[in-house]
């Protein structure tokens, strides 16, 4: 098992700080400039990476985030391309913890057991399947323990204590916690505060939470961090600048750098 | 009445042996278990039992007959019986989960309910039975499906429903599905997602079959009294396959009833996107909240799909529907576009029954069983009728049938 996380984790502890965890889409708007998106968010600041597998109906995701989904998908960028774009994102960032968000058609696809396989030869530590909750999610949890690869399960905020004791037990890494109801995007803030969920978590010993869903400005991390999260993700945020950029690259990577580092003044 | 809620299928997590489950985000998981939990409470509640009972009698029509289409026997040598689901009041079997569905979000305390659909059965069945039972009713259809069944579009916005378009992809019932799933992780709090078919997450499979399952419980017993036996044969078309399941449910445990289900054909069976015969082309995939046959490339996107008739074209296929192909306990068939208009149109003139598009499928997969020699007995669900279809076919196929002329 990679000790990515935990290691950051007890780091950013050390010094006080949480974590600020953008998340995009790899291939958006192609396969070059998704890459270089990547360096940009890198250099503001970025202490883990968030990456998602393009597919056509990510039910979990706000218009922002399809947007995304359907930019890559029109480039052609197909899960192989992305297995080589996460194996040269870890070896340029050896140590940084790159999770993978996806949907669960895209791993039977493939067959679970070879696509955790291949993941975690690109060097990937976690996997979320958008789609599987904890009840659908035994033959996913066998295959990343196989290969090593750490399984993240949301704590969605109408979790009873019987789900959340679930999400701690088989959690690994991190635990993504949700605030609000509905699909990602900035649109609909995120609801801090959070303190009975964390409080909770904790309880049940659940791995470090991330707050995320309608993250988009660096009060609203400062509030996270400040309500006892170990950091937060914010996507639709992001994903936002691409799509508001696409005529103008070098605007675009500058604006993500800017971004990253304010939200990531935000976390210490 | 009960015995339409006995079956053993699925087990408690949703699963016809490997198929069906529960794939979708965590928070409409607690979602889905509450749907569950209610469900269950109210399968076996009187109260409700005895409501759905007086709605299917006093407002649907039901018990719907089963008619014999002598001149279309006669013409092709066989024995064709008619289960005339398209006299249910608005004109198809949806009525029949729809107003279960929405009498359990009323129970549930739910304000609104949400849907896709594709040919507009399903929304106009919605609509109807939200204006009756008083929730409201947004329904999410493809752009190019809104065209294509206009009055279908003008019968839901007159009983007051909001028709939402889904202007993604190939904007047909795939990408409405979608739509109706965003509007619901939205707030799935006070709206019920009221799927239109056997499929999505557990327990929508099971329980859209369970109040379908009043097709079959009629059928059977009418056919019985009518000829003293079971038929030999049940067709039924397959799009997500409610009204096959309606039908086949209660004859699973006849094994002298053979029972076949039709996929649309299209335009080809051999090219992509021509075609939406998910059992037949498909494999296993997870898709829109459950694990069944699917149209899929290589990458794992679903395929693009298509079909003459709106109410079929859809990557996917019920859970059971996989289950019973696996067991090889229903055979599954094809019909082409080209079969679908010439059976829409055979029927009509022999014996002056407008079916739906859809279940003109059912008809021509009956005839193409008769031509290779199929012996005994055949019932069709005729699931719906046509008028939602008139100005389609004989703007693309009057032609052909001598009526273009009028037009």
């Amino acid at each position: 098992m990679t000790q990515r996380y935990a290691n950051l984790f007890q780091r950013l502890s050390a010094e006080k700080q949480g974590a600020f965890v953008p998340f995009v889409t790899l291939g958006d708007p192609d396969l070059e400039q998704s890459l270089a998106i990547v360096d940009a968010l890198m250099e503001g600041g970025a202490d883990a990476l968030e990456l998602g597998i393009p597919f056509s109906d990510p039910v979990a995701d706000g218009p922002t985030i399809q947007g995304a989904n359907v930019r890559a998908l029109a480039s052609n960028v197909t899960p192989p391309k992305c297995l080589e774009m996460l194996t040269a994102i870890r070896a340029k960032y050896p140590e940084v913890p790159i999770g993978l968000l996806l949907y669960a058609n895209l791993v039977y696809s493939t067959g679970i057991e070879t696509f955790y396989q291949k993941l975690a030869a690109a060097g990937v530590d976690s996997v979320l399947v958008a789609d599987v909750p904890i009840r659908e999610s035994a033959p996913f949890r066998e295959a990343a323990n196989k290969h090593g690869l750490q399984s993240i399960f949301i704590a969605p905020p109408n979790a009873d204590d019987e789900t959340l004791a679930k999400v701690a037990e088989y959690g690994q890494g991190y635990t993504y916690l949700v605030s609000r109801a509905g699909v990602t995007g900035a649109e609909t803030k995120a609801g801090v505060p959070v303190g009975k969920l964390l409080s909770k978590l904790k309880q049940f010993n659940a791995p470090p939470a991330l707050l995320g869903f309608g993250i988009a400005t660096p009060e609203q991390v400062a509030e996270t961090i400040e309500a006892g999260a170990a950091g937060a993700i914010s996507g639709s945020a992001v994903v936002k600048i691409i799509e508001n950029n696409l005529d103008n690259k070098p605007l675009m990577l500058e604006t993500l750098r800017g971004f990253a580092s304010s939200m990531k003044a935000a976390t210490v | 009445m009960n015995k339409q809620f006995e079956h053993t299928l699925p087990n408690s997590e949703g699963y016809f042996g490997e198929y069906g489950g529960s794939f979708i985000p965590p928070e409409l998981q607690a979602v889905m278990n509450d749907i569950n939990q209610a469900y269950q409470e109210i399968r076996q509640d009187p109260e409700f039992v005895a409501e759905l009972t007086r709605l299917y009698q006093d407002y649907v029509g039901r018990p719907s007959p089963i008619f014999h289409a002598q001149h279309l026997s006669q013409t092709y040598g066989c024995d064709i019986y008619l289960k005339r689901e398209d006299l249910n009041h608005t004109g198809a079997h949806k009525i029949n989960h729809c107003l279960g569905e929405v009498l359990l979000a009323k129970k549930m305390g739910k304000t609104k309910v949400i849907a896709e659909t594709g040919a507009g059965q399903h929304g106009v069945a919605l609509a109807t039975a939200a204006a009756l039972l008083g929730l409201e009713c947004d329904i999410h259809m493809g752009e190019v499906d809104i065209a294509k069944e206009h009055p279908n579009v003008v019968r839901m916005r007159i009983l007051g429903a909001n028709v939402i378009p889904a202007t993604h992809g190939r904007k047909t019932l795939k990408e409405a599905v979608d739509s109706a799933f965003q509007a619901y992780m939205a707030d799935p709090h006070t709206q019920l997602y009221a799927i239109g078919s056997v499929v999505g997450p557990h327990p929508f499979p099971m329980m859209v079959r369970d109040f379908q399952s009043i097709i079959g419980i009629e059928a059977r017993q009418q056919f019985q009294d009518m000829k003293g036996q079971l038929p030999d044969h049940l067709v039924a078309c397959v799009g997500g396959g409610s009204n096959a399941m309606g039908l086949f449910s209660a004859f699973l445990e006849d094994s002298n009833v053979a029972m076949h289900g039709c996929e649309p054909a299209g335009r080809s069976l051999d090219e992509v996107g021509e075609h939406a015969a998910t059992l037949t082309k498909g494999e296993p995939g997870t898709m829109h909240g459950f694990h069944s046959y699917m149209l899929k490339d290589d990458k794992g996107e679903p395929e693009k799909v298509y079909s003459v008739a709106s109410g079929l074209d859809y990557p996917a296929v019920g859970p059971q529907h996989a289950y019973l192909k696996d067991l090889g306990r229903v055979q599954y068939g094809v019909v082409s576009d080209k079969e679908a208009i010439d059976a829409f149109f055979e029927l009509s003139r022999l014996e002056g029954i407008i079916p739906a598009i859809e279940s003109a499928h059912a008809v021509a997969h009956a005839i193409n069983l008769a031509k290779k020699g199929s012996k005994g007995t055949i019932l069709i669900n005729l699931s719906g009728r046509g008028d939602k279809d008139i100005d389609f076919v004989v703007e693309n196929y009057g032609k052909q049938y001598g009526i273009a002329s009028l037009i």
